[in-house]
């Protein structure tokens, strides 16, 4: 929790462009140190940061502290504070925060790192607290105008009121007489609206950005210029850890507008890639263009390095083994080996999934001049905390001496938590000295990534003879991202396992075994959306229609029953302690069965389940929990004669707890099934002597408007018991892939184990 | 030498002719709602208008424009009110934002050319834009609702 401070007239107000006459602040500190830190906080050390002033002229300008890539964050953090303070929406301006988790990560929970759909869960709290603190200033210092008691005061839609003779002010008739009211803490800190009493939580918002994106206003990471900016692009080495032998620059330097050739160092051999730069030869100019036909004329020799033997001919059915051979037990219930031993039936499935690549539609851009001080960044980061600290490490500076802006993210899925582009940009800068714009092309992101990634699994279930589950077994096996910080992992990472896997939502089964075999990590993998929760949803939501299948059962009814009604999944009852539950309480955010069948029954009711289907038609459900949401999917396919996909319908149904503007829900959940379709049909990055195959949207096509559902329906589960709210970015995702594989095989008995689908119903 | 009207304003261009149009209009003339995404007309965030057309500005070159009339997101409309503008506002269209100035720009020259698109004109013109953050149903009814104003 945060204590929160009226900073109204505040020297330190002067260079920050807010002309407010009213702020409030909220001090960040972990809550164990809050008690410590309040007793300094009337000295001079603790910088106070800005969460929402309200100007002269009753214009409320809201701090967002969390970077925008359409998931909405802009518009729902500011509707949250701008609904406790009785705001009038029209008249919010919305102020974007730099990277400074010391000031700006008001829950103090993930440093500034805007990812793992948690901005919502982690601001809802805070957020309601300093829009009551606002209004809490603003009744008092009505009340002092007015002489009158504060307790006769109250606001409403920008104004206050007196009860007594009617008379009325705007917020911004008052802010003269804020400077000083004290915001009390504790039992006595303002009280908050009872929920019944909002006005825009709960309610559908268009998105602030709305107008600049539709008339080419907004700014993204490569539209911002500074004072002297040169541009500059990178040949990287194919290979991961490969490194430059040699290169000749002379007819790129001849290239009109290329003014230099600079190499940025190799990454150490004992240090970790991280978000490092990666190195490689520079080409640096006065525009974009010239700089790209320059690098087209490098020649370069590479040192190919270490992982050319990473080859997806043999390293893929190297993942297979591993899921087959498991070794690391990481959830055992039951007896899972005396239960196939007495089982009916015993069946076995092998599930591959590839790595795949982001492709936001921005590709990386971040600008530094590092001669500055402090150093300065713009860029399109998810985490420009993180920016400021590894740009910091490149350039031999202390934190405190780099600034970070964030514009607009043109996507981010992951990708832009890395910061490696800046650090790139800082060392040319450093370099040139000349402040410098580092441009990837889609040929970059796609060859030099972070990638998701890929993974096999080995499913096996035993049945009775009344086609009930007795034994679930499965052995999972991929790359860990935690290779980044430590390359020799062979394993996977708590994290990972939190990820859908070691929550294995089948609660109902006696017996369940869940194991994670080794692999090298041979390439920089990272988080995607959704991360592992797209593999283990797929894997498990398809082997139980199999089984369902084998069984002779109804699939929903049959998933219905491995999931049971319970309403919490205790993992320490199978020898699980402290899992990692997306960094947060299983006492807060606990796995609840009941409503993962929740959501699925609905599924099943609003795509009409169960009715007659025409031939070569499908319908197949799916269900996942991830990031505490509990979302399920029907996808109604029909597979053509020549095996094309149409998809003419979907229902995804959501549970996400407590959500701030249904609009926004709906958009990222239409939005999923849309970044679903394309890890089901199309995702496929693989590599060859360890450098990667594809390189742009030929070869790694995505969804386009002529393959995606158009008619996407969002239905949201109105839970008023878990008011809690949930993640909403990424848990639409992952059951999305198998409810098109289980639809697919509903319409022609064809299973799909291996992503993508691509064309293996064509050469059926 | 170069010469084009873009957005109404008369440009002469002494640089590479090969220059892309995106990059001429984006780092010369610092009009930057047109985006680069791929650089091969393959995912059309950089659609601009020549002579009320649509082309992938990332690979037309300035001397196809010379003697020509640009259009760029931000001279579609001085008010940033086309009916595909209107549209795309009503129906909350965008996410992120970044493709959004040429699914906009390829929806316009859609209905300059055909101001009554039957669903299947309107996908296969579309299918040209690529949104990853998957907004490609609301652009569908955004540009069927624009449709009914031109």
């Amino acid at each position: 929790m945060s204590g929160i401070q009226n900073l109204s007239r505040r020297d330190f107000l002067k260079n920050t462009g807010i002309t407010g006459a009213m702020v409030l602040g909220a001090q960040v500190v972990p809550s164990p140190l809050l008690a410590g830190a309040r007793a300094q906080s009337t000295g001079a050390s603790i910088q106070p940061n800005l969460f929402v002033s309200i100007a002269g002229d009753g214009m409320v300008t809201i701090t967002c502290s969390r970077s925008e890539m359409g998931q909405g964050v802009r518009t729902g953090i500011p509707m949250i504070l701008a609904d406790e303070l009785e705001a009038d929406w029209q008249r919010v301006k919305i102020w974007q925060a730099p990277g400074d988790a010391e000031k700006y990560d008001p829950a103090g929970k993930d440093g500034q790192n805007t990812d793992g759909s948690r901005s919502t869960r982690h601001h809802l709290d805070v957020m309601r607290e300093l829009g009551a603190a606002g209004r809490y200033v603003l009744e008092q210092a009505a009340a002092r105008k007015w002489g009158v008691d504060p307790g006769e005061v109250y606001a409403k839609d920008h104004r206050l009121y007196h009860t007594g003779s009617g008379r009325s002010f705007d917020f911004g008739d008052v802010v003269d007489a804020a400077a000083g009211i004290e915001v009390p803490a504790g039992a006595d800190a303002p009280k908050l609206k009872d929920p019944s009493r909002w006005k825009y939580i709960g309610r559908d918002m268009p998105v602030v950005d709305n107008y600049d994106m539709s008339t080419g206003g907004a700014d993204f990471g490569a539209d911002v210029t500074i004072p002297g900016m040169k541009i500059a692009v990178v040949a990287r080495a194919p290979v991961y850890r490969g490194k430059v032998k040699s290169f000749d620059a002379a007819e790129a330097l001849k290239v009109q507008g290329v003014e230099q050739v600079v190499e940025i160092p190799p990454l150490p051999d004992d240090k970790p890639a991280e978000f490092r730069a990666l190195g490689g030869i520079a080409v640096i100019g006065t525009n974009t263009w010239s700089v790209l036909e320059g690098r087209r004329k490098l020649a370069i020799e590479w040192d190919d390095g270490p992982n050319t033997a990473h080859d997806s001919s043999t390293y893929d059915d190297q993942l297979r083994a591993a899921a087959r051979d498991g070794g690391h037990v990481i959830r055992d219930r039951g007896n899972v080996d005396e239960a196939f031993a007495a089982a009916d039936q015993v069946l076995e499935a092998e599930y591959f999934v590839p790595y795949f690549i982001h492709t936001p539609m921005e590709p990386p851009a971040a600008i530094v001049d590092a001669n500055a001080r402090p150093v300065k960044i713009v860029a399109a980061t998810q985490s420009p905390n993180e920016t400021r600290q590894y740009v910091a490490e490149a350039l031999g500076v202390d934190k405190s001496e780099v600034e970070c802006q964030v514009t607009l993210l043109g996507g981010g899925f992951g990708r832009k938590s890395k910061p490696d582009f800046a650090c790139e940009a800082a060392i040319l800068s450093q370099m040139t000295g000349s402040p410098v714009r580092v441009q990837w092309t889609r040929e970059d992101e796609i060859r030099n990534g972070y990638y998701h990634a890929a993974s096999a699994h080995r499913m096996k279930a035993g049945l009775d003879t009344s086609g009930k589950v007795t034994a679930w077994h499965h052995s999972g096996a991929w790359p860990s991202l935690i290779g980044l910080w430590a390359p020799a992992a062979r394993t996977g990472h708590p994290i990972e396992y939190g990820l859908g896997l070691i929550d294995t939502p089948y609660d109902a089964v006696p017996n369940l075994r869940i194991e994670n075999g080794e692999a090298d990590v041979m390439i920089r993998v990272g988080w995607y959306r959704s991360v592992n929760n797209i593999q283990h949803a797929f894997a498990m939501n398809c082997f139980a229609n199999e089984l369902a299948a084998a069984a002779g059962r109804d699939p929903v009814e049959f998933l219905l029953e491995l999931i049971g009604e319970a309403e919490v999944m205790d993992l320490a009852k199978d020898g699980v302690e402290d899992p990692w539950n997306y960094g947060d309480s299983v006492e807060e955010w606990p796995i609840m069965p009941k409503r993962l069948s929740n959501v699925l029954r609905v599924a099943a009711a609003k795509s009409g389940y169960g009715k007659p289907m025409p031939a070569g038609h499908g319908l197949g459900l799916a269900c996942h929990r991830s990031f505490h949401s509990y979302v399920a999917t029907a996808v109604h396919v029909v597979v053509r004669d020549d095996g094309s996909l149409h998809i003419p319908q979907v229902d995804m149904v959501v549970d996400c707890g407590r959500y701030v503007n249904p609009e926004g829900v709906k958009k990222q959940i239409e939005g999923a099934a849309i970044y679903g379709n394309t890890v089901a049909r199309h995702g496929l990055i693989s590599t060859t002597r360890g450098a990667v195959d594809q390189s742009n949207f030929h070869d790694y096509p995505v969804t386009r408007m002529n393959d995606a559902p158009l008619d996407v329906r969002v239905h949201i589960v109105e839970d008023f018991v878990h008011l809690r709210p949930c993640g909403v970015g990424e848990p639409g995702v992952p059951p999305y892939t198998p409810a098109l594989v289980n639809a697919i095989h509903d319409a022609t008995g064809k299973r799909i184990r291996r992503l993508p689908i691509g064309d293996q119903l064509k050469s059926a | 030498m170069v010469s084009i009207r873009i957005n109404g304003v008369n440009r002469r261009f002494h640089g590479d002719p090969n220059m892309p149009l995106l990059w001429y209009v984006r780092d010369e003339l610092g009009l930057t709602g047109t985006k680069f995404g791929c650089g091969m007309a393959l995912c059309g965030a950089c659609t601009m208008h020549v002579d009320g057309g649509a082309v992938r500005g990332c690979v037309t070159p300035v001397s196809f424009a010379d003697g020509k009339e640009v259009t760029t997101i931000e001279g579609l409309d001085s008010e940033g009110n086309h009916p595909v503008q209107r549209a795309w506002r009503a129906h909350n269209v965008p996410q992120c934002g970044y493709c959004q100035s040429g699914q906009i720009m390829s929806a316009a020259s859609l209905l300059n050319r055909n101001p009554d698109p039957s669903d299947d004109e309107i996908v296969a013109e579309m299918a040209g834009n690529i949104c990853r953050c998957g907004t490609y149903q609301r652009i569908f009814a955004a540009v069927r609702t624009a449709a009914q104003e031109v």
